[in-house]
């Protein structure tokens, strides 16, 4: 027996409607979806460049050390030589990049008491005062040399 | 097109010997731009970070440095310091303080009992249940081993940071896209450490690389009694404290 299609006109037109949904699909999707997505896993492959590009505004003590080895001989004998220079004077890559930007010069009263104010939380080792009780009215930097702290 | 022999050579040595990346590279390299070179490689590591509790003074470096290096508006943190009181036998009851996250140090107050710092940042879980809830891939673990958000595509629906059982994430207020720590992509890829390490000033923050068999991590780990954050809700946690109290949420 032959099958014939004799009254298939709402097939057809049901096929087109189909395809017609089909491609409307790929094509939304390929305008929808970013060019990367999928690249390494369900997510757009091009964000982590994008993150990696950003710029770095704390340079890293190798920087610092390329023009002020001075300091860093300076910084070496004593309980500061593995604090980094950007933790008391701020993120400076500006600086590194363009030394005539000069950086402003840490202001030792508040610089020195928020790692050396006394705190019962502190672990006991680290040596603490109380600023109050400590030579008080006096800057820090009047007795102890920031980068070679032991009198 | 004309070509002399000379770049002829040099353009056919290039294709011969460069793959395309290092080829980039170079370009940067001859600027005199080695730190920017392109030449990163995702699959050679796997990133995570110590943090040894017994050195922390609660100085509040790293949380202005993280503020200062990523944009971080006033008010919300990508890491914080907490301060805890633990007093005496009473464990499951410590007091927790973190004056504007740490950022201007802790005002000194007498301890009821044991008392210490608690650095927190994003733990870049392997297996993070905020990456589970995202609806369309805005958050993710990358190839190297961190949870990254991306800007561009977050909905700000807010999913991940009910999920986040550490509380590191937040909405950024000028973009309405969720916000979090990154640890330093931008740095970390250029060989920089992130800017809470480098501003660390007793060293008790450091980044690790789990990938790299010459990193001083695996001593650490080997050497001392570690823990993660919550290891009852097996995130695979890449922050590794060392001298961590059984009080600590
Ligand atoms: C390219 C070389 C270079 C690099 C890299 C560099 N500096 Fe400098 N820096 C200079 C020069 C030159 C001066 C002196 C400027 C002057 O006196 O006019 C200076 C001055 C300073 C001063 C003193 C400013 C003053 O008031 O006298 C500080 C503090 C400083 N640098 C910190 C840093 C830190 C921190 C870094 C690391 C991020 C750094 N520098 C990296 C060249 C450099
Ligand atoms: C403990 C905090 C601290 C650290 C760490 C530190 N500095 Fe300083 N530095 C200071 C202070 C405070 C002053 C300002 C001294 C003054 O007022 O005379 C200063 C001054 C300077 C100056 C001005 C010239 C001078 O010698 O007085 C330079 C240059 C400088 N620092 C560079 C560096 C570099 C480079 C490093 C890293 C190797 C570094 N500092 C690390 C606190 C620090
Ligand atoms: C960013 C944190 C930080 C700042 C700011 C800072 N220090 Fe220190 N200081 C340290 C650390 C860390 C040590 C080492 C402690 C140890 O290893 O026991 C230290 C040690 C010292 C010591 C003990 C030195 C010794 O040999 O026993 C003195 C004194 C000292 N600092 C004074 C100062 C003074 C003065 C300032 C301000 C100019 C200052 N510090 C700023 C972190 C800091
Ligand atoms: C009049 C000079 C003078 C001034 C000003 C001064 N100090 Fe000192 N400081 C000393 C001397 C001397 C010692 C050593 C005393 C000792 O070892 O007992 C010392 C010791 C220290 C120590 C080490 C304590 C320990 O337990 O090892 C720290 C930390 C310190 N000072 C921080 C500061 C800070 C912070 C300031 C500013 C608020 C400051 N000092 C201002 C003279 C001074």
């Amino acid at each position: 027996m032959r099958i014939t299609f004799r009254d298939a006109a709402h097939l057809i037109r049901l096929v087109v409607v189909v395809l017609i949904a089909i491609a409307a699909f790929a094509g939304l999707r390929s305008l929808m979806v970013p060019e990367t997505f999928g690249q390494y896993g369900h997510y757009r492959g091009a964000a982590l460049e994008e993150n990696r590009q950003r710029a770095v505004s704390f340079a890293g003590r190798q920087a610092c050390a390329e023009c002020h080895d001075a300091v860093v001989e300076a910084k070496k004998p004593g309980k500061h030589a593995n604090v980094g220079c950007e933790a008391c004077h701020g993120p400076q890559a500006k600086h590194a990049e363009d030394p005539s930007l000069k950086p402003v010069k840490p202001d030792s009263a508040t610089l020195c008491a928020r790692c050396h104010e006394k705190n019962s939380a502190k672990p006991r080792g680290f040596p603490q005062v109380a600023a109050k009780e400590h030579n008080a009215g006096m800057a820090c930097a009047d007795c102890h040399q920031p980068h070679q702290p032991k009198i | 097109m004309p070509q002399g022999r000379r770049d002829f050579l040099e353009q056919a040595g290039r294709w011969l010997f460069l793959t395309s990346a290092a080829q980039a590279a170079l370009e940067f390299v001859v600027a005199g731009n080695a730190s920017a070179a392109p030449n990163y490689n995702m699959h050679t590591h796997w990133w995570a970070m110590t943090i040894d509790i017994t050195k922390c003074i609660g100085c509040g470096n790293c949380v202005r440095a993280c503020a200062e290096e990523n944009g971080v508006p006033k008010g919300f943190f990508r890491t914080w310091i907490e301060r805890y009181d633990v007093p005496g036998w009473e464990m499951d009851r410590p007091d927790v303080d973190a004056p504007n996250g740490g950022m201007d140090g802790f005002p000194d107050k007498p301890a009821k009992g044991k008392s210490f710092f608690v650095p927190k940042l994003c733990n870049h879980c392997a297996h993070s249940p905020c990456v589970q809830v995202c609806p369309v891939g805005a958050t993710f673990e990358t190839p190297d081993g961190l949870v990254i958000v991306d800007e561009q595509y977050c909905l700000g629906c807010r999913y991940c940071v009910q999920a986040c059982p550490y509380g590191c994430r937040y909405i950024n207020p000028k973009t309405n896209t969720v916000d979090k720590c990154t640890l330093c992509y931008h740095r970390i890829s250029k060989g920089l450490t992130t800017a809470c390490c480098e501003a660390c000033p007793t060293g008790c923050r450091q980044l690790a690389d789990l990938k790299n068999p010459k990193d001083p991590v695996h001593d650490f780990l080997r050497t001392n009694s570690i823990q993660v954050l919550k290891p009852q809700m097996a995130t695979g946690s890449k922050v590794y404290y060392r001298g961590l109290d059984g009080s600590v949420r």
